[in-house]
């Protein structure tokens, strides 16, 4: 089933076009990637997924947790988590004056019963709210392997950790999608071959569906089972990194013409 | 020692309000990204209010401390709604216009909460009762207002229950989050337009407690929070715009060393004395005493 389908995206900022007209279907339960050079317009459209731009045209249907589809278009930027869809960023956006914890729980906040208001009020049913949702950010944490840091502050973990924190508030949320935008970014070789057994164990155990921004070409080879190539806003092209790899245009975009190397 | 015990009581009676007072100002500049300098006025008007209230009440079933909780709660129910109100019709509009714009916007609220309690109180000057009536005792040396204790105590249940809300429950994260990082906790889902609403609820309700308790000594008038106003201001800058225990103990700070100085150093020069001292702090710490100062990488 295809648990995504981005139809016919289009936004511009000012005169520039930054994605036009974009179309590609993620399936469920698989690792899709989204590559293209610098500039080429792939955290755009991550930007109009999350609903953090409204697109100048297009949709965003999306197979919600309820298994109904829906175009994420029609619903505010704080309601998508809800919906099922969760995010990263490409720099890393916690919470610093808040402990490691709090941070997570973040991202449970849609799923909070009670009126907020009233919620110091309510004290027994709320704690016991709380209280669940504070064992699922300790199981989240177990799962990736930053737990015993709950209580210290996000800002004092050196930057890996730090990402790994923004990890876990995106799946706290139990999310059908997860986008991560540029999650290899900063990392050196062998931490970005821990980070794709990582991305995979992730899509395995928490049977989510991972939508990947990346510039590194071997992680974004060596995990997606399917590939979207982006550049100057448009679609290049499409398909399993085997075709990516051996696809002209793509090639072209990456590496320029080759008569213009002559030139 | 008495009458220096005497200073320091007194002093953390009126501290504690300027405490409430700014911890308002602080709670709205943290997750609205305003400075609301319509506070005082917002809080003068819920003052009179509960005067009004207990007036009428008072006249349809006699001066008892019933009607005066009644008079009290039911002014609390409308500083709910008028911060309610305020945020939505005021605020919200200009959420992505700039810092000046939305600081002209408050300034502007000055002029019209001013007005309209002018138009519909009038301008003449009311005797408020206190909250406790009691009156005042001799223990030893020391005089005993129960009055003060009281507005001490209660200040203090408040400020407890504001702090467990902010330190420990899921709002609290939520505000936190908000006064962080608006647009990630957007992203991750906290409905931080409500955040905002509840944030300017909360701070109008301090903001009412501390204008009803201070009007038995300032009496009810339209110019009544510009002291209490100013100051809470400048506790909120003392302690740190950017923690919430800062504006606690600066609004304290204020409070003792304005009647400590007056008794013992000069009462007319007390004033000078104490804001020449506070500007010495900010010069030494000028993020204030709690404030923290975040180094970006670059």
């Amino acid at each position: 089933m295809k648990i995504l389908k981005i139809e016919d995206l289009s936004i511009s900022f000012g005169g520039l076009k930054a994605v036009d007209r974009v179309s590609f279907e993620v399936e469920e339960n698989s690792i899709y990637g989204l590559i293209g050079p610098n500039g080429a317009g792939k955290t755009t459209i991550f930007n109009c997924i999350s609903r953090f731009y409204t697109p100048d045209e297009g949709k965003v249907l999306f197979t919600s947790k309820t298994g109904e589809e829906i175009n994420l278009l029609d619903y505010r930027v704080e309601e998508v988590i809800g919906k099922g869809l969760a995010r990263t960023f490409q720099n890393v956006e916690l919470f610093k004056m808040m402990t490691v914890l709090d941070n997570i729980t973040v991202g449970l906040h849609r799923e909070m019963k009670g009126n907020i208001l009233f919620e110091g009020f309510k004290l027994p049913m709320i704690k016991r709210e709380e209280e669940k949702a504070k064992n699922k950010a300790r199981e989240v944490m177990k799962f990736l392997g930053i737990d015993g840091i709950e209580n210290q502050p996000a800002a004092a973990q050196p930057y890996g950790i730090q990402k790994l924190i923004e990890l876990a508030r995106a799946l706290v949320s139990e999310p059908k999608v997860i986008i991560l935008d540029e999650p290899a970014a900063g990392m050196n070789g062998s931490e970005t071959k821990e980070l794709a057994k990582l991305i995979t164990k992730i899509r395995d155990h928490y049977k989510t569906t991972i939508l990947l921004v990346e510039h590194d070409m071997g992680l974004v080879m060596d995990i997606c089972e399917r590939i979207c190539a982006i550049n100057f806003g448009k679609k290049i092209a499409e398909g399993t990194p085997k075709e990516i790899q051996d696809n002209i245009a793509v090639q072209e975009a990456y590496l320029g013409k080759g008569d213009e190397e002559d030139a | 020692m008495a009458s220096f015990l005497q200073n320091v009581i007194a002093g953390i009676e009126t501290g504690s309000l300027y405490a409430l007072a700014a911890l308002g100002v602080v709670l709205i500049y943290r997750v609205s990204a305003v400075t609301n300098f319509a506070q005082g006025e917002m809080a003068m008007f819920s003052g009179f209010v509960a005067y009004s209230l207990w007036q009428r009440l008072s006249l349809a079933f006699g001066n008892t401390h019933v009607t005066y909780i009644m008079a009290f709660i039911g002014a609390l129910l409308f500083a709910t709604i008028f911060g309610f109100i305020v945020e939505k019709v005021f605020i919200r509009p200009a959420l992505r216009g700039s810092l000046v714009g939305k600081m002209i916007i408050t300034l502007g609220l000055i002029m019209i909460v001013n007005g309209s309690a002018g138009a519909l109180f009038g301008t003449d000057t009311h005797a408020m009762r206190r909250a406790i009536t009691t009156p005042s005792f001799f223990i030893g040396g020391l005089l005993i207002r129960p009055n003060a204790y009281f507005i001490i105590f209660l200040t203090l249940i408040i400020m407890f229950i504001l702090f467990y809300l902010i330190r420990k429950t899921m709002f609290g994260v939520a505000i936190r989050a908000t006064a962080e990082n608006e647009t990630t906790a957007r992203l991750m889902g906290v409905p931080t337009a409500k955040v905002s609403s509840v944030a300017w609820i909360i701070a109008t309700i301090l903001g009412a407690t501390a204008g009803i308790l201070i009007a038995p000594a300032t009496n009810v008038h339209t110019n009544m929070m510009a002291d209490v106003h100013l100051k809470s201001f400048i506790a909120a800058v003392l302690g740190g715009f950017t923690s919430f225990i800062g504006p606690v103990i600066g609004g304290l700070l204020i409070g003792v060393m304005d009647n400590l100085v007056g008794f013992y150093i000069s009462a007319k020069w007390r004033t000078v004395i104490v804001y020449g001292f506070l500007i010495l702090i900010l010069i030494v710490k000028p993020a204030g005493l709690f404030g923290k100062v975040r180094r970006k990488k670059v």
